[in-house]
């Protein structure tokens, strides 16, 4: 399909991509975590814009963080420092792990951008006094972008990037309802680009295109595959390779509760509330993050249910090495999907590098086994 | 440690507070013939309203120290991987996790001004014991104290009043709240005091003794036991100044210790250092107990616990820790920086690298990072962080020529 095609160039080269959004004098923001609310960054013109690792070689980060700071955050800040990131007019950090809040001072410390702003949402998302102060930091966050954008930002304004927003989202749960019902229409590595090009790519592109993939593959006919169906759960997923093993090993992967997935565009934003209110309800009501908290049940009840829905015959945990929140969760998440009669495999990641080989060895004995 | 028998040096008020410690513990395991409910809470959390509801705090991270303390750290350690936790996470939690052994709790406090470790461990615990949680969220003041926060964990210190109340089936206590607070805060002022005891030369005490005489002001702030105990401590220090005793022989060397002690190494240190003349007089981590009392109103001490317990060491940016630590170097007047580099503690541990780079842009005093971990001793290397303290005692002794 060519409109994937467009998915898979933009993720080819992120500078250029990035040229070309300020070709149309729009600036970049950057952010690292599915509660970065982008609604306002767009809102306020900006581009906003999820940071991934290059993978480069760590060299200048090492003065910074020690090796055993997950590979994501050290990856990010090498790019930076590096100068891979200078198309960006600043970054914005919500509340996330340990390892981002001290992300957070390095990258404010460093100044290499224009526009810095933390955005400290709660930890707790199931009180009264949480729901208010998510809804006083989103304000003040929006504060921080009138200041820097010189002008008001209006609750037109704020609607429309809503909108907007709600579109990419609808389309991309769609998508993977699509796959979910047909499995194997699309392939794990396209599925993988157009997630990821949705979080960089320019806004009302993604909007155009996500709309036809939909309708072309409503028309398509489910193939004759026999694969095991498989949900991905864990933090970030940045290899389009490990799509790939999975699905050369036997396995089709039909949901995921992951930050770079269904766990960021899951659940859409209310369009006739009061905007910040209504977007502060999305975060409060969403799939939940390890690093949040609602109850100590809550993301075993969602790996479940999510697993049961998709009805998968496996659940892998992509986990990112020196990751604690996922970390932590790990054995609860496996001991609630055994009960269910849903076997686990538990794949510990290092973005920086991936031996490919020894990945496919055990992906083929999990799918044989399930 | 300071304790030898035989030792002039010995500080008499540790085994008062050894005494003192085995009744506490002792008072917890029986709590429950007693009538009495056990919180677990943490170490950084606002344990005054417990106090004033007689309900008995536990610190798993007490727990945890003394596991590391006693060597057991490896072994439970391992055990917790075997449940399928990551050998990653921190320490405390790994040893709690796979130990048990502590007290039931009737409820779980958790505060995350420390790290978002805790969070994800009272879960663990609140899954196992099936006991209600409550989480007391402190957002991390990177740059400021906002309005916002302030206004959010002040409703969140009478979410928790009401919790309490629920649980314990009993109204709140304000009157006994406010005596519990002016004692808390009594006994903070106390304990910077013995600290800064040491800001003498030679100095009465070490850091290594600071890690021990600490867990009262953790485990029974908000009790005249503390009050009562840091005064004599501090009298103590102030008798030794005078007669002129010191913990390091010889002291010639004086230095500042950052991030949790290596609690399975605490004696090797103290004799390493000891035997180059050097003292470590101070450390970031003791003084985390009181660090935030200037935010404290004693007279107002519900209200004012908001702030201080959200802006407390570890739940402020970087740049403002190395300010801190910039103003130990020079009221300790210490010539050198020890930075214990923590694989289980991540919010402690990231950004130390920048703070070294702070310290050695505005003063002239060497910095040594050594790597290793609190409870498990795997992380550790002996014969290289003896190869490297030595290199670094020889640098200083090269400048104090
Ligand atoms: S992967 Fe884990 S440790 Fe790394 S940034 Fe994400 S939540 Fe934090
Ligand atoms: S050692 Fe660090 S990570 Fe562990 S509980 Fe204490 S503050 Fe949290």
């Amino acid at each position: 399909m060519k409109e994937i095609k467009i998915f898979h160039n933009a993720l080819k080269d992120v500078s250029a991509l990035a040229s070309k959004i300020k070709e149309n004098q729009k600036k970049i923001i950057g952010y690292l975590c599915s509660y970065a609310p982008e609604e306002l960054i767009y809102a306020a013109g900006f581009h906003p814009m999820r940071l991934f690792s290059s993978k480069s070689d760590i060299i200048l980060a090492e003065n910074h963080l020690q090796t055993y700071c997950c590979s994501l955050v050290r990856g990010i800040l090498e790019d930076s420092l590096s100068g891979r990131l200078d198309f960006l007019d600043g970054t914005v950090f919500p509340h996330t792990c340990d390892s981002i809040q001290r992300l957070s001072d390095i990258w404010r410390m460093q100044g290499r951008y224009e526009f810095f702003a933390d955005v400290i949402l709660p930890a707790k998302l199931n009180t009264q006094s949480a729901r208010t102060y998510m809804v006083d930091v989103l304000t003040r966050f929006k504060k921080d972008l009138e200041a820097a954008i010189n002008r008001e930002i209006t609750d037109a304004d704020l609607q429309k990037s809503i909108k907007k927003f709600n579109l990419i989202r609808s389309n991309l749960s769609k998508i993977y309802a699509l796959q979910s019902k047909k499995p194997g229409i699309i392939k794990g590595a396209d599925l993988y680009a157009i997630v990821k090009g949705s979080m960089i790519m320019d806004k009302d592109e993604v909007a155009n295109l996500l709309p036809v993939i939909v309708n072309n593959l409503e028309k398509t006919d489910a193939p004759e595959t026999k694969g095991k169906r498989i949900v991905l759960t864990g933090s970030i997923c940045d290899s389009p390779d490990i799509y790939s093993v999975i699905e050369t090993a036997g396995g089709i992967i039909v949901g995921d509760d992951l930050c770079t997935g269904q766990r960021w565009f899951e659940g859409l934003t209310l369009e006739d509330d009061a905007p910040l209110v209504a977007i502060a309800e999305r975060y409060m009501g969403r799939m939940i993050c390890p690093a949040k908290h609602s109850s100590p049940t809550a993301r075993g009840e969602n790996i479940v249910s999510l697993a049961r829905k998709n009805k998968a015959a496996g659940v892998v945990f992509l986990l990112l090495k020196f990751c604690d929140p996922h970390a932590f969760d790990y054995p609860y998440l496996k001991e609630f999907l055994e009960k269910e009669g849903i076997k686990t495999l538990l794949i510990e990641i290092d973005d920086q590098q991936q031996n490919l080989g020894q990945l496919s060895t055990r992906f083929e004995t999990f799918i044989h086994y399930i | 440690m300071s304790d030898k028998s035989s030792d002039p040096k010995k500080i008499n008020c540790a085994k008062k507070m050894r005494d003192i410690m085995t009744t506490y513990y002792l008072d917890a395991m029986t709590a429950e013939q007693n009538n009495k409910q056990v919180a677990w809470i943490t170490s950084g959390g606002p344990v005054e309203p417990l106090v004033a509801m007689d309900i008995i705090p536990i610190y798993p991270e007490n727990h945890g120290a003394m596991i590391g303390a006693s060597k057991m750290g490896e072994d439970l350690c391992i055990k917790a991987e075997n449940m399928g936790y990551s050998s990653d996470l921190c320490s405390y939690a790994r040893t709690d996790i796979s130990i048990g052994g502590l007290p039931k709790p009737d409820m779980l406090i958790c505060c995350n001004n420390i790290c978002g470790t805790v969070l994800k461990w009272y879960e663990v615990q609140a899954r196992y014991y099936n006991v209600p949680l409550f989480i007391l969220d402190t957002p991390i003041c990177h740059t400021r104290y906002s309005p916002e926060v302030a206004k959010y964990v002040r409703a969140q210190i009478d979410e928790y009043i009401i919790f309490l109340e629920k649980i314990t089936k009993r109204k709140f206590d304000y009157d006994k709240m406010a005596q519990v607070g002016k004692l808390a805060y009594e006994s903070q002022v106390l304990w910077q005091k013995v600290l800064n005891t040491t800001a003498h030369k030679p100095s009465p005490m070490s850091a290594f003794d600071a890690f021990f005489f600490l867990a009262l002001i953790v485990t029974l702030r908000g009790t005249q036991i503390a009050v009562g105990f840091y005064k004599d401590l501090l009298a103590e220090m102030r008798q030794r100044i005078k007669d002129g005793i010191s913990m390091v022989p010889n002291e010639k060397h004086r230095l500042l210790w950052d991030n949790l002690p290596i609690w399975y190494r605490l004696k090797w240190l103290s004799n390493k250092f000891s035997d180059h003349n050097a003292c470590l007089v101070a450390d970031t981590y003791t003084s985390a107990w009181c660090g935030a009392i200037k935010y404290t109103d004693k007279n107002n001490f519900l209200d004012s616990i908001a702030e201080a317990y959200t802006r407390i060491y570890l739940n402020i940016g970087v740049d403002q820790m190395a300010n801190q630590v910039l103003d130990m170097i020079k009221f300790y007047d210490v010539n050198g920086f020890v930075m214990h580099s923590n694989r289980s503690c991540k919010p402690y541990s990231f950004g130390q690298m920048d703070i070294m780079r702070i310290v050695r842009e505005k003063t002239d005093i060497p910095v040594l990072m050594i790597e290793a971990d609190m409870v498990d001793p795997r992380n550790f290397s002996h014969s290289q962080v003896e190869t490297r303290i030595d290199a670094f005692m020889e640098i200083i002794k090269q400048r104090s020529r």
